[in-house]
Protein backbone atom coordinates (compact mmCIF):
# COMPACT_ATOMS: atom_id res chain seq x y z
CA UNK A 1 0.00 0.00 0.00
CA UNK A 2 2.95 2.51 0.06
CA UNK A 3 2.11 3.62 -3.74
CA UNK A 4 -0.77 5.23 -2.15
CA UNK A 5 -1.81 8.44 -0.62
CA UNK A 6 -4.89 10.37 1.77
CA UNK A 7 -5.84 13.03 -0.74
CA UNK A 8 -8.87 14.49 0.36
CA UNK A 9 -12.01 11.80 1.14
CA UNK A 10 -10.31 8.61 0.54
CA UNK A 11 -7.48 7.06 -0.35
CA UNK A 12 -5.93 7.73 -3.85
CA UNK A 13 -3.88 4.84 -5.41
CA UNK A 14 -0.82 5.73 -7.65
CA UNK A 15 -3.70 6.32 -11.01
CA UNK A 16 -6.10 8.39 -9.15
CA UNK A 17 -8.49 6.36 -8.64
CA UNK A 18 -10.28 6.03 -5.39
CA UNK A 19 -8.78 2.96 -3.23
CA UNK A 20 -11.28 0.35 -2.18
CA UNK A 21 -10.78 -0.01 1.73
CA UNK A 22 -12.94 -3.51 1.98
CA UNK A 23 -13.82 -3.97 5.44
CA UNK A 24 -16.80 -6.20 5.06
CA UNK A 25 -15.15 -9.63 4.62
CA UNK A 26 -18.51 -11.26 7.50
CA UNK A 27 -20.74 -9.95 4.10
CA UNK A 28 -18.28 -12.11 1.50
CA UNK A 29 -14.17 -11.79 0.37
CA UNK A 30 -12.38 -11.17 -2.60
CA UNK A 31 -11.96 -14.15 -4.76
CA UNK A 32 -8.67 -15.32 -4.20
CA UNK A 33 -6.83 -15.37 -7.60
CA UNK A 34 -4.95 -18.89 -7.00
CA UNK A 35 -8.37 -20.00 -6.73
CA UNK A 36 -9.46 -18.25 -9.47
CA UNK A 37 -6.95 -20.03 -11.30
CA UNK A 38 -7.81 -23.36 -10.65
CA UNK A 39 -11.35 -22.90 -11.29
CA UNK A 40 -11.53 -21.64 -14.76
CA UNK A 41 -10.47 -24.69 -16.50
CA UNK A 42 -13.91 -25.88 -15.73
CA UNK A 43 -15.07 -22.89 -16.61
CA UNK A 44 -13.67 -23.06 -20.33
CA UNK A 45 -12.64 -26.57 -21.79
CA UNK A 46 -13.58 -28.61 -18.89
CA UNK A 47 -17.32 -28.87 -18.98
CA UNK A 48 -18.47 -32.09 -18.75
CA UNK A 49 -20.86 -33.21 -16.39
CA UNK A 50 -19.06 -35.75 -13.74
CA UNK A 51 -22.56 -38.03 -14.45
CA UNK A 52 -21.05 -38.89 -17.93
CA UNK A 53 -19.17 -41.78 -18.72
CA UNK A 54 -17.10 -39.93 -21.22
CA UNK A 55 -13.54 -38.68 -21.21
CA UNK A 56 -14.85 -35.26 -20.46
CA UNK A 57 -17.60 -36.65 -17.20
CA UNK A 58 -14.54 -38.55 -15.89
CA UNK A 59 -12.56 -35.74 -15.58
CA UNK A 60 -15.03 -33.48 -14.04
CA UNK A 61 -15.70 -36.20 -11.44
CA UNK A 62 -11.84 -36.67 -11.05
CA UNK A 63 -12.23 -32.72 -9.99
CA UNK A 64 -14.93 -33.45 -7.77
CA UNK A 65 -13.40 -36.20 -6.02
CA UNK A 66 -10.14 -34.54 -5.21
CA UNK A 67 -11.94 -31.73 -4.13
CA UNK A 68 -13.87 -33.33 -1.68
CA UNK A 69 -10.84 -35.79 -0.50
CA UNK A 70 -9.28 -32.16 0.41
CA UNK A 71 -11.92 -30.95 2.18
CA UNK A 72 -12.20 -34.11 3.90
CA UNK A 73 -9.07 -33.77 4.95
CA UNK A 74 -8.86 -30.64 6.16
CA UNK A 75 -11.90 -31.27 8.35
CA UNK A 76 -10.74 -34.48 9.41
CA UNK A 77 -13.22 -36.87 8.15
CA UNK A 78 -14.36 -38.97 5.66
CA UNK A 79 -14.97 -37.86 2.10
CA UNK A 80 -18.26 -39.64 2.06
CA UNK A 81 -19.24 -37.53 4.96
CA UNK A 82 -18.81 -34.43 2.90
CA UNK A 83 -21.59 -32.87 0.48
CA UNK A 84 -21.31 -29.96 -1.60
CA UNK A 85 -24.43 -27.80 -1.80
CA UNK A 86 -25.25 -24.19 -3.33
CA UNK A 87 -23.98 -21.89 -0.61
CA UNK A 88 -23.86 -21.84 3.46
CA UNK A 89 -27.55 -21.51 4.04
CA UNK A 90 -28.40 -24.82 1.58
CA UNK A 91 -25.70 -26.59 4.22
CA UNK A 92 -27.67 -24.60 7.47
CA UNK A 93 -30.98 -25.79 5.93
CA UNK A 94 -30.04 -29.27 5.16
CA UNK A 95 -28.62 -30.17 8.43
CA UNK A 96 -31.74 -28.34 10.55
CA UNK A 97 -34.48 -29.96 7.86
CA UNK A 98 -32.83 -32.79 7.06
CA UNK A 99 -31.95 -34.18 10.50
CA UNK A 100 -35.15 -32.95 11.92
CA UNK A 101 -37.26 -34.69 8.84
CA UNK A 102 -35.66 -37.61 8.71
CA UNK A 103 -37.04 -38.22 12.56
CA UNK A 104 -40.12 -36.74 12.04
CA UNK A 105 -40.74 -35.72 15.43
CA UNK A 106 -39.12 -33.85 18.33
CA UNK A 107 -37.62 -30.79 19.68
CA UNK A 108 -34.69 -28.78 18.23
CA UNK A 109 -32.74 -26.29 20.51
CA UNK A 110 -30.56 -23.30 18.77
CA UNK A 111 -29.71 -19.69 19.89
CA UNK A 112 -31.21 -16.27 19.53
CA UNK A 113 -28.08 -14.75 17.58
CA UNK A 114 -27.81 -17.94 14.76
CA UNK A 115 -27.89 -16.38 11.27
CA UNK A 116 -31.68 -16.68 9.87
CA UNK A 117 -30.07 -19.86 7.85
CA UNK A 118 -30.30 -21.54 11.28
CA UNK A 119 -33.48 -19.24 12.67
CA UNK A 120 -35.56 -19.25 10.11
CA UNK A 121 -35.79 -23.15 9.15
CA UNK A 122 -35.82 -24.19 12.98
CA UNK A 123 -38.63 -21.26 12.59
CA UNK A 124 -40.02 -23.57 9.68
CA UNK A 125 -39.91 -27.07 11.82
CA UNK A 126 -41.78 -25.42 14.56
CA UNK A 127 -45.07 -24.95 11.69
CA UNK A 128 -44.58 -28.80 10.91
CA UNK A 129 -44.93 -29.41 14.70
CA UNK A 130 -41.38 -29.62 15.70
CA UNK A 131 -40.64 -28.45 19.38
CA UNK A 132 -37.96 -25.85 19.15
CA UNK A 133 -36.12 -23.55 21.64
CA UNK A 134 -33.92 -20.73 21.32
CA UNK A 135 -31.39 -20.11 23.66
CA UNK A 136 -30.24 -16.87 25.79
CA UNK A 137 -26.99 -15.11 25.53
CA UNK A 138 -25.28 -13.32 28.20
CA UNK A 139 -24.43 -9.32 27.03
CA UNK A 140 -21.44 -10.57 25.66
CA UNK A 141 -23.28 -13.35 23.25
CA UNK A 142 -22.15 -16.42 24.58
CA UNK A 143 -24.93 -19.16 25.60
CA UNK A 144 -24.53 -20.96 29.33
CA UNK A 145 -24.00 -24.45 28.68
CA UNK A 146 -25.89 -24.76 31.96
CA UNK A 147 -28.59 -23.44 30.18
CA UNK A 148 -28.29 -25.97 27.47
CA UNK A 149 -28.17 -28.80 29.47
CA UNK A 150 -31.33 -27.92 31.17
CA UNK A 151 -33.67 -27.44 28.05
CA UNK A 152 -32.15 -30.69 26.26
CA UNK A 153 -35.51 -32.74 26.78
CA UNK A 154 -35.92 -36.75 26.11
CA UNK A 155 -37.25 -36.11 22.94
CA UNK A 156 -34.48 -33.65 22.28
CA UNK A 157 -32.96 -34.37 18.51
CA UNK A 158 -31.07 -31.73 17.65
CA UNK A 159 -28.81 -28.53 18.70
CA UNK A 160 -27.29 -26.06 16.39
CA UNK A 161 -25.03 -22.89 17.53
CA UNK A 162 -23.46 -20.89 15.78
CA UNK A 163 -19.29 -21.37 16.25
CA UNK A 164 -18.70 -17.55 15.59
CA UNK A 165 -21.31 -15.13 15.24
CA UNK A 166 -20.91 -13.26 12.03
CA UNK A 167 -22.32 -9.85 13.68
CA UNK A 168 -20.60 -9.37 16.98
CA UNK A 169 -17.98 -12.00 16.22
CA UNK A 170 -18.75 -14.24 19.66
CA UNK A 171 -17.00 -17.25 19.41
CA UNK A 172 -18.50 -19.75 21.81
CA UNK A 173 -16.95 -22.96 22.99
CA UNK A 174 -17.99 -25.68 20.62
CA UNK A 175 -16.06 -28.76 21.91
CA UNK A 176 -17.58 -28.05 25.40
CA UNK A 177 -21.23 -27.93 23.54
CA UNK A 178 -20.01 -31.12 21.54
CA UNK A 179 -19.45 -32.95 25.03
CA UNK A 180 -22.44 -32.00 26.48
CA UNK A 181 -24.18 -32.92 23.39
CA UNK A 182 -22.08 -36.47 22.83
CA UNK A 183 -23.12 -36.70 26.86
CA UNK A 184 -26.84 -36.27 26.44
CA UNK A 185 -26.91 -38.28 23.32
CA UNK A 186 -28.27 -35.47 21.20
CA UNK A 187 -26.41 -34.18 17.82
CA UNK A 188 -24.95 -31.21 17.49
CA UNK A 189 -24.74 -28.89 14.22
CA UNK A 190 -22.42 -25.92 14.20
CA UNK A 191 -22.59 -22.84 11.42
CA UNK A 192 -19.19 -22.50 10.98
CA UNK A 193 -19.16 -20.20 8.09
CA UNK A 194 -17.13 -17.11 10.02
CA UNK A 195 -15.44 -19.55 12.04
CA UNK A 196 -13.20 -21.23 8.89
CA UNK A 197 -10.49 -18.63 8.31
CA UNK A 198 -9.52 -18.49 11.78
CA UNK A 199 -10.53 -20.98 14.15
CA UNK A 200 -9.59 -24.75 14.60
CA UNK A 201 -12.41 -26.57 12.21
CA UNK A 202 -11.03 -30.08 13.20
CA UNK A 203 -14.82 -32.16 13.50
CA UNK A 204 -12.66 -34.43 15.33
CA UNK A 205 -11.39 -32.77 17.86
CA UNK A 206 -14.03 -30.29 17.78
CA UNK A 207 -16.56 -33.52 18.27
CA UNK A 208 -19.22 -31.35 15.95
CA UNK A 209 -21.75 -34.29 14.14
CA UNK A 210 -22.60 -31.61 11.12
CA UNK A 211 -21.04 -28.21 10.14
CA UNK A 212 -21.52 -25.83 7.51
CA UNK A 213 -18.79 -23.78 5.64
CA UNK A 214 -19.37 -21.35 3.24
CA UNK A 215 -17.06 -20.49 -0.25
CA UNK A 216 -17.67 -17.02 -0.18
CA UNK A 217 -16.29 -16.32 3.19
CA UNK A 218 -13.28 -18.21 2.43
CA UNK A 219 -11.96 -15.55 -0.30
CA UNK A 220 -13.43 -18.73 -2.87
CA UNK A 221 -16.57 -18.45 -4.84
CA UNK A 222 -19.56 -17.98 -4.22
CA UNK A 223 -23.05 -20.02 -4.43
CA UNK A 224 -20.77 -23.18 -2.82
CA UNK A 225 -21.46 -24.62 0.47
CA UNK A 226 -20.31 -27.72 2.43
CA UNK A 227 -22.24 -29.50 4.99
CA UNK A 228 -19.83 -32.35 6.84
CA UNK A 229 -22.17 -35.24 7.99
CA UNK A 230 -20.85 -37.83 10.43
CA UNK A 231 -21.81 -41.00 8.36
CA UNK A 232 -23.82 -42.28 11.67
CA UNK A 233 -26.24 -40.27 11.28
CA UNK A 234 -29.34 -40.08 8.07
CA UNK A 235 -30.67 -36.74 6.95
CA UNK A 236 -33.43 -36.44 4.44
CA UNK A 237 -32.78 -34.56 1.30
CA UNK A 238 -34.66 -30.87 1.10
CA UNK A 239 -33.42 -31.70 -2.95
CA UNK A 240 -34.41 -34.40 -5.42
CA UNK A 241 -33.35 -35.41 -8.27
CA UNK A 242 -30.53 -37.32 -9.96
CA UNK A 243 -28.96 -38.43 -6.63
CA UNK A 244 -25.65 -36.57 -6.98
CA UNK A 245 -24.11 -36.14 -3.43
CA UNK A 246 -24.82 -39.26 -1.95
CA UNK A 247 -28.52 -38.39 -3.04
CA UNK A 248 -28.53 -35.56 -0.48
CA UNK A 249 -28.20 -33.19 -2.68
CA UNK A 250 -29.18 -33.82 -6.23
CA UNK A 251 -28.46 -31.51 -9.52
CA UNK A 252 -25.47 -31.48 -11.59
CA UNK A 253 -22.64 -30.37 -9.57
CA UNK A 254 -21.02 -27.31 -9.75
CA UNK A 255 -17.98 -28.57 -10.94
CA UNK A 256 -15.79 -25.54 -11.17
CA UNK A 257 -17.36 -23.39 -7.70
CA UNK A 258 -16.67 -27.30 -5.80
CA UNK A 259 -12.97 -26.98 -7.16
CA UNK A 260 -12.72 -23.53 -6.11
CA UNK A 261 -14.23 -24.30 -2.94
CA UNK A 262 -11.53 -26.60 -1.79
CA UNK A 263 -8.72 -24.43 -3.06
CA UNK A 264 -9.78 -21.55 -1.13
CA UNK A 265 -10.16 -23.86 2.02
CA UNK A 266 -6.53 -25.32 1.61
CA UNK A 267 -5.21 -21.66 1.32
CA UNK A 268 -7.22 -20.39 4.14
CA UNK A 269 -5.93 -23.66 6.14
CA UNK A 270 -2.49 -23.11 5.22
CA UNK A 271 -1.67 -19.69 6.02
CA UNK A 272 -4.48 -20.13 9.24
CA UNK A 273 -1.97 -19.57 11.88
CA UNK A 274 0.04 -16.44 11.06
CA UNK A 275 -2.90 -14.93 9.01
CA UNK A 276 -5.22 -15.01 12.28
CA UNK A 277 -2.29 -13.63 14.77
CA UNK A 278 -1.95 -10.75 12.54
CA UNK A 279 -5.60 -9.67 11.59
CA UNK A 280 -5.76 -10.09 15.30
CA UNK A 281 -3.37 -7.54 16.26
CA UNK A 282 -4.82 -5.31 13.21
CA UNK A 283 -8.57 -5.39 14.74
CA UNK A 284 -6.89 -4.89 18.33
CA UNK A 285 -5.53 -1.58 16.69
CA UNK A 286 -8.72 -0.50 14.91
CA UNK A 287 -10.94 -1.71 17.96
CA UNK A 288 -8.43 0.58 20.23
CA UNK A 289 -8.52 3.44 18.04
CA UNK A 290 -12.37 3.22 17.36
CA UNK A 291 -13.33 3.19 21.23
CA UNK A 292 -11.07 6.49 22.08
CA UNK A 293 -13.98 8.17 19.92
CA UNK A 294 -16.42 9.22 22.76
CA UNK A 295 -19.12 7.50 23.90
CA UNK A 296 -18.46 3.81 22.04
CA UNK A 297 -19.05 0.69 22.94
CA UNK A 298 -17.42 -2.61 21.49
CA UNK A 299 -20.46 -5.44 20.41
CA UNK A 300 -20.02 -8.80 21.39
CA UNK A 301 -17.53 -10.79 23.83
CA UNK A 302 -13.53 -8.77 23.84
CA UNK A 303 -11.34 -11.51 23.68
CA UNK A 304 -13.67 -15.14 22.93
CA UNK A 305 -13.99 -13.33 19.94
CA UNK A 306 -13.51 -13.74 15.69
CA UNK A 307 -9.75 -12.43 14.56
CA UNK A 308 -11.43 -10.12 11.85
CA UNK A 309 -14.48 -8.89 13.81
CA UNK A 310 -14.66 -5.19 15.33
CA UNK A 311 -18.68 -4.49 16.15
CA UNK A 312 -18.91 -1.37 17.69
CA UNK A 313 -21.93 1.52 18.63
CA UNK A 314 -21.52 5.23 18.30
CA UNK A 315 -24.18 6.64 20.50
CA UNK A 316 -26.33 8.90 19.38
CA UNK A 317 -24.95 8.12 15.58
CA UNK A 318 -27.24 6.21 13.37
CA UNK A 319 -25.63 3.47 11.86
CA UNK A 320 -26.50 3.81 7.94
CA UNK A 321 -25.52 7.33 7.93
CA UNK A 322 -22.04 6.62 9.03
CA UNK A 323 -22.01 3.61 7.08
CA UNK A 324 -22.78 5.79 3.61
CA UNK A 325 -20.36 8.42 4.43
CA UNK A 326 -17.43 6.03 4.90
CA UNK A 327 -18.65 4.91 1.71
CA UNK A 328 -17.79 7.81 0.13
CA UNK A 329 -14.36 7.36 1.37
CA UNK A 330 -13.95 4.24 -0.15
CA UNK A 331 -14.73 2.26 3.19
CA UNK A 332 -17.20 -0.51 3.00
CA UNK A 333 -18.64 -1.69 6.48
CA UNK A 334 -22.16 -2.78 7.61
CA UNK A 335 -24.21 -1.40 10.59
CA UNK A 336 -27.08 -3.54 12.58
CA UNK A 337 -29.18 -0.47 12.26
CA UNK A 338 -33.38 -1.31 11.51
CA UNK A 339 -32.77 0.78 7.96
CA UNK A 340 -30.69 -1.60 6.11
CA UNK A 341 -33.93 -4.34 6.88
CA UNK A 342 -37.33 -3.95 6.05
CA UNK A 343 -38.46 -4.07 9.63
CA UNK A 344 -37.92 -1.40 12.29
CA UNK A 345 -36.23 -3.46 14.36
CA UNK A 346 -32.01 -4.01 14.60
CA UNK A 347 -30.37 -6.73 14.31
CA UNK A 348 -31.57 -9.81 16.27
CA UNK A 349 -28.15 -10.38 17.46
CA UNK A 350 -27.83 -7.25 19.17
CA UNK A 351 -31.31 -7.30 20.28
CA UNK A 352 -30.48 -10.79 22.24
CA UNK A 353 -27.20 -9.36 24.00
CA UNK A 354 -29.77 -7.41 25.86
CA UNK A 355 -28.61 -3.82 24.64
CA UNK A 356 -30.85 -1.49 24.24
CA UNK A 357 -32.46 -0.51 20.49
CA UNK A 358 -30.09 2.63 20.39
CA UNK A 359 -27.00 0.66 20.54
CA UNK A 360 -28.31 -1.15 17.80
CA UNK A 361 -29.46 1.28 15.32
CA UNK A 362 -25.67 3.10 16.03
CA UNK A 363 -23.92 -0.05 15.54
CA UNK A 364 -21.17 -0.51 12.76
CA UNK A 365 -19.67 -3.93 11.85
CA UNK A 366 -15.89 -3.21 10.38
CA UNK A 367 -14.90 -7.29 9.13
CA UNK A 368 -11.09 -7.26 8.37
CA UNK A 369 -9.26 -9.57 5.55
CA UNK A 370 -6.49 -10.21 4.26
CA UNK A 371 -5.86 -7.42 2.53
CA UNK A 372 -6.29 -4.92 5.37
CA UNK A 373 -3.04 -3.39 6.46
CA UNK A 374 -2.60 -1.07 9.34
CA UNK A 375 -1.91 2.12 6.99
CA UNK A 376 -5.84 0.99 6.04
CA UNK A 377 -6.98 1.50 9.67
CA UNK A 378 -5.89 4.76 10.21
CA UNK A 379 -7.21 5.95 7.70
CA UNK A 380 -10.58 4.04 8.47
CA UNK A 381 -10.56 5.46 12.58
CA UNK A 382 -9.53 9.36 11.56
CA UNK A 383 -12.84 9.29 9.04
CA UNK A 384 -14.99 7.46 11.54
CA UNK A 385 -14.16 10.16 13.78
CA UNK A 386 -15.04 12.80 11.49
CA UNK A 387 -18.01 11.68 10.38
CA UNK A 388 -19.36 10.38 13.98
CA UNK A 389 -18.39 14.08 15.49
CA UNK A 390 -20.43 15.46 12.44
CA UNK A 391 -23.28 13.03 12.55
CA UNK A 392 -23.87 14.02 16.18
CA UNK A 393 -23.76 17.50 15.52
CA UNK A 394 -26.64 17.05 13.30
CA UNK A 395 -28.31 14.57 16.00
CA UNK A 396 -30.92 15.64 18.42
CA UNK A 397 -30.11 12.42 20.99
CA UNK A 398 -27.85 13.62 23.47
CA UNK A 399 -27.74 10.22 25.16
CA UNK A 400 -25.00 8.97 27.64
CA UNK A 401 -23.21 5.26 27.58
CA UNK A 402 -24.47 5.28 31.09
CA UNK A 403 -27.68 6.07 30.49
CA UNK A 404 -28.41 3.90 27.63
CA UNK A 405 -26.55 0.68 29.08
CA UNK A 406 -28.38 1.22 32.57
CA UNK B 1 -12.14 8.36 -13.29
CA UNK B 2 -15.41 9.50 -11.39
CA UNK B 3 -17.45 9.79 -14.23
CA UNK B 4 -21.56 10.15 -13.53
CA UNK B 5 -22.38 7.00 -14.40
CA UNK B 6 -19.60 5.50 -12.26
CA UNK B 7 -20.84 6.92 -9.63
CA UNK B 8 -24.49 6.70 -9.79
CA UNK B 9 -23.71 2.52 -10.13
CA UNK B 10 -22.16 2.69 -6.99
CA UNK B 11 -24.77 4.42 -5.11
CA UNK B 12 -27.83 2.95 -3.07
CA UNK B 13 -29.99 5.65 -4.10
CA UNK B 14 -30.90 8.49 -6.68
CA UNK B 15 -28.07 11.82 -7.28
CA UNK B 16 -30.82 14.06 -5.51
CA UNK B 17 -30.97 12.17 -1.94
CA UNK B 18 -27.21 11.28 -2.34
CA UNK B 19 -26.66 15.70 -2.32
CA UNK B 20 -28.88 16.18 0.23
CA UNK B 21 -27.57 13.41 2.67
CA UNK B 22 -23.98 14.20 1.87
CA UNK B 23 -24.46 18.28 2.14
CA UNK B 24 -27.93 18.27 3.82
CA UNK B 25 -29.51 21.94 3.56
CA UNK B 26 -30.92 24.16 6.82
CA UNK B 27 -29.45 21.48 9.31
CA UNK B 28 -28.37 23.39 12.35
CA UNK B 29 -25.24 22.19 13.25
CA UNK B 30 -24.37 24.32 16.15
CA UNK B 31 -26.82 25.87 18.58
CA UNK B 32 -26.23 29.22 17.67
CA UNK B 33 -28.14 28.73 14.37
CA UNK B 34 -31.03 27.98 15.81
CA UNK B 35 -30.73 30.90 18.52
CA UNK B 36 -29.73 33.74 15.25
CA UNK B 37 -32.93 32.64 13.51
CA UNK B 38 -35.31 32.90 16.31
CA UNK B 39 -37.44 30.46 16.26
CA UNK B 40 -40.76 30.96 17.19
CA UNK B 41 -42.15 26.93 16.72
CA UNK B 42 -40.64 23.55 17.55
CA UNK B 43 -41.69 20.47 17.02
CA UNK B 44 -39.87 16.58 17.89
CA UNK B 45 -40.67 13.23 16.73
CA UNK B 46 -40.17 10.05 16.74
CA UNK B 47 -37.98 7.63 19.27
CA UNK B 48 -34.47 6.40 19.18
CA UNK B 49 -35.77 2.91 19.94
CA UNK B 50 -37.43 2.88 16.39
CA UNK B 51 -34.40 4.10 15.10
CA UNK B 52 -35.41 7.95 14.11
CA UNK B 53 -36.12 11.03 15.90
CA UNK B 54 -36.39 14.51 14.23
CA UNK B 55 -36.41 17.50 15.86
CA UNK B 56 -37.42 20.79 13.65
CA UNK B 57 -37.46 24.90 14.28
CA UNK B 58 -39.04 27.42 12.27
CA UNK B 59 -39.43 31.22 12.01
CA UNK B 60 -42.92 31.91 11.17
CA UNK B 61 -43.60 35.26 9.41
CA UNK B 62 -47.06 36.96 8.38
CA UNK B 63 -47.95 32.76 8.56
CA UNK B 64 -45.68 32.03 6.47
CA UNK B 65 -42.23 29.80 6.97
CA UNK B 66 -39.03 32.03 6.43
CA UNK B 67 -36.97 30.02 7.85
CA UNK B 68 -36.68 26.04 9.15
CA UNK B 69 -33.59 24.00 10.60
CA UNK B 70 -33.38 20.75 12.10
CA UNK B 71 -31.24 17.47 13.33
CA UNK B 72 -32.00 14.16 13.42
CA UNK B 73 -30.48 10.60 14.25
CA UNK B 74 -31.59 8.88 11.48
CA UNK B 75 -30.72 6.73 8.07
CA UNK B 76 -29.39 8.92 5.00
CA UNK B 77 -32.73 8.72 3.36
CA UNK B 78 -34.42 10.96 6.60
CA UNK B 79 -31.69 13.28 6.37
CA UNK B 80 -32.32 13.85 2.54
CA UNK B 81 -35.83 13.97 3.19
CA UNK B 82 -36.06 16.66 5.53
CA UNK B 83 -33.45 18.80 3.90
CA UNK B 84 -35.73 18.34 0.70
CA UNK B 85 -38.64 19.46 2.91
CA UNK B 86 -36.65 22.49 4.63
CA UNK B 87 -35.86 23.96 0.94
CA UNK B 88 -39.72 23.26 -0.31
CA UNK B 89 -40.57 24.91 3.00
CA UNK B 90 -38.43 27.93 2.78
CA UNK B 91 -38.08 28.48 -0.93
CA UNK B 92 -39.87 31.45 -3.02
CA UNK B 93 -40.70 33.79 -0.23
CA UNK B 94 -41.74 30.67 2.23
CA UNK B 95 -44.78 28.35 2.03
CA UNK B 96 -47.78 29.44 3.81
CA UNK B 97 -48.50 27.34 6.99
CA UNK B 98 -51.74 26.34 5.46
CA UNK B 99 -49.62 24.44 2.81
CA UNK B 100 -47.17 22.96 4.65
CA UNK B 101 -49.40 21.27 7.02
CA UNK B 102 -50.65 19.60 4.02
CA UNK B 103 -47.27 18.50 2.76
CA UNK B 104 -46.87 14.43 2.73
CA UNK B 105 -44.19 12.44 2.26
CA UNK B 106 -45.62 11.58 -1.47
CA UNK B 107 -44.58 15.56 -2.09
CA UNK B 108 -41.33 15.02 -1.03
CA UNK B 109 -40.09 11.66 -2.76
CA UNK B 110 -41.16 13.62 -5.74
CA UNK B 111 -38.30 15.92 -5.22
CA UNK B 112 -36.16 13.31 -4.03
CA UNK B 113 -37.05 11.34 -7.31
CA UNK B 114 -37.98 8.57 -5.13
CA UNK B 115 -36.52 6.25 -2.47
CA UNK B 116 -36.08 2.45 -2.29
CA UNK B 117 -39.46 0.90 -1.09
CA UNK B 118 -38.13 -0.18 2.06
CA UNK B 119 -36.84 3.28 2.37
CA UNK B 120 -40.25 5.35 2.39
CA UNK B 121 -41.20 4.75 6.17
CA UNK B 122 -37.92 6.63 6.97
CA UNK B 123 -38.98 10.04 4.84
CA UNK B 124 -42.17 10.28 7.19
CA UNK B 125 -40.33 12.23 10.45
CA UNK B 126 -39.87 15.01 8.65
CA UNK B 127 -43.02 16.44 7.15
CA UNK B 128 -44.52 14.75 11.24
CA UNK B 129 -41.87 16.86 13.13
CA UNK B 130 -42.79 19.83 10.70
CA UNK B 131 -46.82 20.00 11.91
CA UNK B 132 -45.36 19.18 15.36
CA UNK B 133 -43.92 22.63 14.92
CA UNK B 134 -46.86 24.81 13.05
CA UNK B 135 -48.75 23.33 16.17
CA UNK B 136 -46.41 24.82 18.50
CA UNK B 137 -46.10 27.66 16.78
CA UNK B 138 -49.72 28.13 16.96
CA UNK B 139 -50.24 27.51 20.68
CA UNK B 140 -47.68 30.07 21.29
CA UNK B 141 -49.78 32.98 19.17
CA UNK B 142 -52.57 32.41 21.01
Amino acid sequence: MSQATVAGAGWKNEDGKMRTIYMDNAATTKLDSEVLKAMLPFLKSEYGNPSSMHALGIRAKNAVSASRRRVAEILGCGEEEIIFTGSGTESDNLAVLGYARKRGKGHVITTKIEHHAVLDAVKRLEKGGFGATYLDVDIDGLIDLKQLEAEIRPDTILVSVIYANNEVGTVQDIAAIARLCRKMGVVLHTDACQATNYLDIDVGRLGVDMMTLNGSKIYGPKGVGVLYKNKKYDIEPIVYGGGQEFGLRSGTENVANIVGFSKALEMVQLHKDKETGRVRELRDYLTDGLLKIEETRLNGHRTSRLANNVNVSFLNVEGESLILLLNEDGVCCSTGSACTSASLEPSHVIVALGLAHELGHSSVRFTLGKDTTRQDLDFVIQQTRKHVERLRRISPLKKTMEEVLS
Amino acid sequence: MADVKDKTEQWFYSETVKEHFLKPKNIATDDKMIERMRPNGEGEVGSPACGDVMKMWIRVEGERIKKCLWRTFGCASAIASTSMLSVMVTENGGMNLLDAEKLAPKDILKRLGGLPQVKIHCSVLGDQALRAAIRDYRGRAK
